[in-house]
């Protein structure tokens, strides 16, 4: 179209807007997709490392040791966690990623020595074949929740809540829904399967004190529990979790992905990974339990700058799963014309929730799953694994710290004012913490 | 006969017991309302409970048949796997969540959401049971020989509720069935085998109307 001044568009009503309410006006229903917030938020982009100069000492790059190793779960398990790099890989449900790509990320996960986890459906046998290290969800569905996998799981983690729907339950949507899933979640084939918010046996964090302990009465006190909370009201919420008694709490911010929920619940509940971290830490500080109850930190972490930075501000490890999914060929661009069909072009897929993944992540069709071979996905991720701890490494590095755990508020500094006010770590250039009253 | 007094004897030690060298029948007293006792046992072993019980007593159930001479506090016999669990006093909320095989059977009353989630186990109430019953319910049964409480079989699946008292309201999309000559057959069956006298004659089938297993804008206001 040829420049036309006379054509106005509205801030309030943009093109997405307007497009929006088309929609809803077609169909009478919310827009329910995959992928995590997509409207720009604060980030750890807003933060950068000073690195070591006149008045603190660098490390050697290839020379100097920094460590990356991490143990998750010191509180009360007789068998806590021990990873090799502090980077996880977050729960996903079998369901909304096919068998393929679970295998792929477990055998990543264990080549890299860190830990995967399995999500809402329960667990496969592919996922604990291939994971020396499988955290086991307990979740408000239950499906597929038994006791024989809780004994062989490596940790439990009680979900509470998740970063892309904070107060929300799962969706799986029936077309999704295989023999096998059907199967393994107790509910017939091709309906939608909406999985409960609450949990069916406990309410408040009393209840759930109690919860845990039947946990660890089941496991004879073995294993490490993990809470996982949705970034809210995170201050209160990681001071319950450690009341009730959790060896390691899983914070999840509100760019957390999703195989499929409501576009309102991903881009309008939850706070930022950002601020996520620093109430999460004071918190524990509060509680003297700082690095006694660990703090994995997940939401939007991209790459071993966020990983580093989420340490700094001090997590114990984060976890990834869009990332991981992006690592192992989600949005690449291949098979174009599938992208197509769904309405969508690689670099803005968000269709998950269709069961018609282009490159096999999310589905359960036979012939899409065939684009995910275990092997090349599993290379794929501990290539990318590889590349996040190297990038940490050089971060540490360059901050002085033989261990990656040494990075500390005090090497960052904040690009905005409210990265400065979420952080709480000062703007760039000066001392000004906004919220402090110093 | 192995032999726990729970005034002395640790119900961690007790568990453990069960855990490692589980066989024949164990008797256990002063359980004093203390949580999950005989959680996690995988075993054909016989255990009677002398007293009350408090939360998630016999959760996660393998093959034992649990006996409870007296009251259970929340979520007893949660995410039963076989076996059985019997309460002759009153069972608390959540009694047989996500259960999903065996028997649990409770000779008093079972308070809310009793049967929530369940996933194939067969619960059979002697009493009543309080509101949200069967909430969620996707496989198995869940037998009320007195009244239900209000919003029965909320959002069930493909469970299955008899009754023979009366109903409070019915939850979403649960309703009235025709009670089938086989149902007749399972639910006599069910009676005799957890030894609860009733007869099934007078017994109503509720189950899923399907209204709500694929979203459904002209259903919305019942989500
Ligand atoms: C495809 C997909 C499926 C997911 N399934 C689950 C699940 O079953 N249980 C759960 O707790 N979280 C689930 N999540 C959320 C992740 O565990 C994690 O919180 C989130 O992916 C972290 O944010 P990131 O995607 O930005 O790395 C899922 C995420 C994705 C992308
Ligand atoms: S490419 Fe596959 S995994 Fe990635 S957003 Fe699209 S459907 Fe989801």
């Amino acid at each position: 179209m040829s420049h036309n001044k006379s054509l106005r568009a509205s801030a309030t009503f943009s093109q997405q807007v307007l497009d929006e309410i088309h929609r809803a006006a077609d169909q009478g229903i919310y827009e329910i997709r995959g992928f995590g917030a997509k409207r720009s938020l604060p980030t750890f982009d807003d933060l950068v490392f000073l690195g070591a100069s006149m008045s603190r000492y660098p490390l050697e790059g290839y020379r100097e040791k920094c460590a990356t190793d991490v143990v998750l779960g010191t509180r009360y398990a007789r068998r806590p966690i021990k990873l090799k790099i502090p980077i996880t890989i977050a729960g996903m449900s079998f369901g909304a990623l096919g068998a393929n790509a679970k295998e792929a990320l477990g055998r990543a996960a264990t080549a890299m020595g860190t830990s995967t986890t399995t999500g809402d459906g329960g667990m496969t046998e592919e996922e604990r074949q291939s994971s020396k290290i499988l955290v086991y969800q307990v979740l408000p569905s239950r499906y597929g929740l038994n006791p024989d996998d809780v004994r062989r799981a490596d940790a439990l983690e009680v979900v509470v809540g998740q970063g892309a729907k904070p107060g929300g339950g799962g969706m799986l949507l029936g077309h999704k829904i295989t023999e096998r899933v059907a199967e393994m979640r107790d509910l017939p084939q091709d309906i939608d399967q909406r999985s409960a918010c609450r949990h069916p046996d406990w309410t408040g964090p009393d209840d759930l004190a109690i919860k845990i302990q039947e946990l660890r009465e089941i496991t004879d006190w073995a294993i490490p529990i993990y809470i996982k909370i949705g970034a809210t009201r995170v201050s209160y919420d990681v001071a319950l979790a450690v009341k009730s008694g959790a060896d390691v709490i899983v914070v999840d911010g509100m760019q957390g992905g999703t195989a499929a929920t409501q576009d309102v619940f991903i881009e309008h509940v939850g706070i930022p990974t950002l601020p996520a971290v620093r109430m999460a830490v004071e918190a524990l500080q509060e509680l003297g339990m700082h690095r006694k109850v660990q703090l994995i930190v997940s939401g939007g972490i991209r790459s071993g700058a966020d990983v580093a930075k989420a340490l700094a501000l001090g997590a114990d490890a984060v976890s990834i799963g869009s990332a991981a999914m992006v690592a192992m060929g989600c949005n690449r661009n291949i098979f174009v014309e599938d992208y197509e069909a769904l309405g969508t072009a690689p670099g803005y897929c968000h269709h998950c929730h269709t069961g018609r993944c282009p490159v096999g992540i999310t589905t359960q069709d036979a012939e899409l799953e065939e684009r995910l071979q275990p092997e090349q996905g599993a290379r794929w991720l501990k290539n990318y694994l590889t590349t996040m701890v190297l990038e940490l490494q050089t971060l540490a590095r360059a901050c002085g710290k033989t261990h990656v755990l040494n990075l500390e508020p005090e090497d960052l500094t904040a690009l905005t004012i409210e990265a400065a006010a979420m952080a709480k770590v000062p703007l760039a250039g000066t001392n000004w913490i906004p919220g402090n009253n110093k | 006969m192995a032999a726990f007094d729970l005034n002395t004897d640790s119900v961690r030690v007790l568990n453990q017991h069960l855990h490692d060298s589980p066989s024949g029948t164990l008797s256990v007293t002063n359980p004093g309302g203390r949580h999950c006792i005989a959680c996690g046992i995988d075993a054909p072993v016989e255990v009677s409970i002398d007293g009350h019980v408090g939360y998630y007593c016999a959760g996660m159930n393998k093959q034992a048949k649990i006996t409870i001479a007296g009251n259970a506090g929340p979520g007893v016999a949660e995410n039963i796997m076989s076996g059985s669990v019997r309460v002759k006093g009153n069972a608390s909320q959540y009694a047989g969540a996500s259960g999903r095989g065996g028997a649990l059977i409770i000779e008093g009353d079972a308070s809310t959401r009793c049967g929530i989630s369940m996933k194939g186990v067969d619960i059979v109430v002697a009493g009543s049971v309080g509101h949200m019953s069967a909430f969620l319910a996707q496989k198995g049964r869940l037998v009320i020989c007195g009244d239900a409480g209000d919003f029965l079989g909320d959002s069930i699946y493909e469970a299955t509720i008899y009754v023979r008292g009366n109903v409070g309201e019915l939850g979403a999309d649960c309703i009235e069935k025709e009670m089938t000559a086989d149902h007749v057959q399972g639910l006599k069956q069910l009676l005799a085998a957890t030894g609860v006298a009733a007869n099934v004659n007078d017994f109503r089938r509720y189950g899923s109307a399907r209204k709500l297993y694929n979203f459904n804008i002209d259903h919305a206001d019942d989500y």
